[in-house]
């Protein structure tokens, strides 16, 4: 059983726990400490962004809260049970391309509400064309996937992430393959569904600007191993323009002290 | 796509046209080059007193039947090779093996087995499509982009279901390469077969090849060729063509 500590801040219980968390992944010539004694906590509709460089296990971090993958050591607790494995409450929107292209539009987004129980087809459908709608291409649910441009194919990750209505929603770098000008679209697009869902999102990225412009926190993870080094809230209102100075602000802040670490890093 | 036509029509038409200009010009015997129309002529004759149709019916019979039995045997052999390595070092090694062994190579061998019988033929067809089929169906599933089982797994997708509802449909087009091949490959080892085992239970295409050559009938041999080619032709365009429409059009993979 989960301790039920309330966060100071808000009063709200946490959604996901994770207590000294590490990882080490073994290959037959080298072993990397992917994860390193990582603990945080995250409250229910909370939308937290985990920033680093590449390398520094945000991203396998992401697939244990998915439990895709197991910690070797420490603790990881969704609404105070240990996760096991994989479930339709912890939904991933992945960084490349991950829709079937055997599959329409529509046959994408019901993939994963036909694999829940006690749903009927009907009510699938409806969910499925509802979600679509959500990110504008409803029109497209019959199209075939490769039909659809990089921006429409994240949208469609979304709405197929988004229709089993999971708590928890897990991005994995979601818009790093796309254009600016299609990322700011869907920055617009996912404060909005977040605003109207009230997920708990946890959204990997190494973009600084992004995760300021989404997140209500910003964690900072430096690699070799692992770790978490430092914290920030960003208490801006929202919508957030990605282009604000107040935003730009932050950004420059995060950033500066995110440089400083990899220096270190490469100095020491 | 009538120019296309036109143009196909055309290179066959001067095809045709050439080797009839070179019947004419007495450079070969007319016992090693009959003319297109003695050709024409034995192809007639054939289909008008039945032989062609029963031997093509024998023929893509056995194939038909060998193939499928190929299938069924070699797509769940393959399955099994991709997913354990167990299977891999074993089964994944003999297929790699056996695939490199021309299907004639099985004749001597099914002829001691199973003497002048069908089963010879279709032992012969299923040895020739089985390691082919089951090396395509291996590489298929290997190929696959883990992040479609990922992401199924991510959706509560497990065990039997990540198989025939992810593994199985990404592994599609490469599945029907795999298909395409070992159908030339039975096809091939059926020949072979056909040309080397006279079995009294039905006269294929390969016998009336055979006997062609045995009463020195060129007009038979090339005759039955042209059937041969035909009937894969059509079993391409009428069998594999379609499906591989429908790849295209789903997964917008480019067709040539």
């Amino acid at each position: 059983m989960a301790t039920t500590e309330v966060n100071p801040a808000k009063t709200v219980p946490s959604k996901l726990v994770l207590e000294h968390l590490s990882k080490w992944f073994r290959t037959s010539t080298l072993t990397v400490h992917a994860l390193d004694d990582v603990t945080f906590r995250i409250a229910e509709g909370e939308f937290v962004c985990l920033v680093g460089p590449s390398g520094c296990g945000k991203s396998t971090l992401l697939n244990i809260i998915a439990g895709l993958e197991r910690p070797d050591r420490g603790l990881v607790q969704a609404d105070g049970k240990t996760i096991v494995g994989p479930g339709p409450h912890r939904l991933v929107m992945f960084q490349e391309a991950s829709l079937f292209p055997w599959l329409t539009v529509l046959g994408n987004v019901l993939f994963g509400l036909k694999l829940i129980n006690g749903v009927s087809a009907e009510e699938r459908r409806e969910k499925a064309e509802y979600f679509l709608e959500l990110v504008g291409l409803k029109k497209f649910m019959h199209s075939n996937v490769h039909e659809l441009s990089g921006g429409m194919k994240q949208r469609v990750a979304l709405a197929r992430a988004l229709a089993p209505n999971p708590s928890v929603l897990l991005m994995d770098e979601p818009f790093g393959a796309l254009d600016a000008l299609t990322r700011e679209q869907l920055y617009g697009d996912i404060q909005r569904i977040w605003s109207q869902h009230r997920k708990t999102i946890v959204f990997v990225t190494h973009n600084v600007r992004e995760a300021v412009c989404l997140g209500d926190r910003v964690i900072l993870f430096s690699p070799n191993p692992g770790r978490i080094r430092e914290e920030f809230a960003i208490p801006l209102p929202r919508p957030r323009d990605i282009n604000s100075v107040d935003l730009a602000r932050y950004s420059t802040e995060i950033t500066r002290v995110l440089k400083g670490y990899v220096q270190t890093e490469v100095a020491g | 796509m009538i120019a296309r036509w036109l143009a196909a029509g055309l290179f066959f038409v001067l095809l045709v046209a050439a080797w009839y200009l070179a019947v004419k010009a007495h450079i070969w015997s007319p016992i090693l080059l009959p003319s297109p129309i003695s050709v024409a002529d034995y192809v007639k004759s054939a289909v008008e007193d039945g032989t062609l149709w029963e031997a093509t019916q024998v023929t893509v019979r056995r194939l038909l039947i060998g193939y499928g039995l190929g299938i069924l045997v070699g797509l769940p052999l393959g399955l099994l090779t991709a997913s354990s390595r167990w299977c891999q070092d074993t089964i994944g090694v003999l297929a790699l093996g056996l695939q490199t062994l021309p299907s004639v190579c099985w004749v001597p061998l099914a002829l001691l087995w199973f003497g002048q019988t069908e089963a010879a033929l279709l032992f012969v067809v299923v040895m020739g499509t089985l390691w082919s089929l089951i090396i395509a169906t291996d590489h298929g599933v290997r190929t696959i982009p883990p992040i479609y089982t990922r992401a199924a797994r991510s959706m509560g997708s497990t065990g039997l279901h990540t198989w025939t509802h992810v593994v199985l449909p990404a592994a599609l087009p490469f599945l029907l390469s795999g298909m395409k091949q070992g159908w030339a490959f039975a096809w091939r080892s059926l020949m072979a077969a056909e040309i080397y085992v006279t079995i009294l239970t039905g006269f294929g295409l390969g016998h009336l090849l055979h006997y062609g050559r045995e009463l020195n009938a060129m007009d038979q041999v090339i005759g039955v060729m042209l059937i041969i080619v035909v009937i894969g032709l059509a079993v391409d365009k009428t069998l594999f063509a379609p499906i591989e429409q429908f790849l295209h059009r789903r997964w917008g993979t480019a067709r040539q």
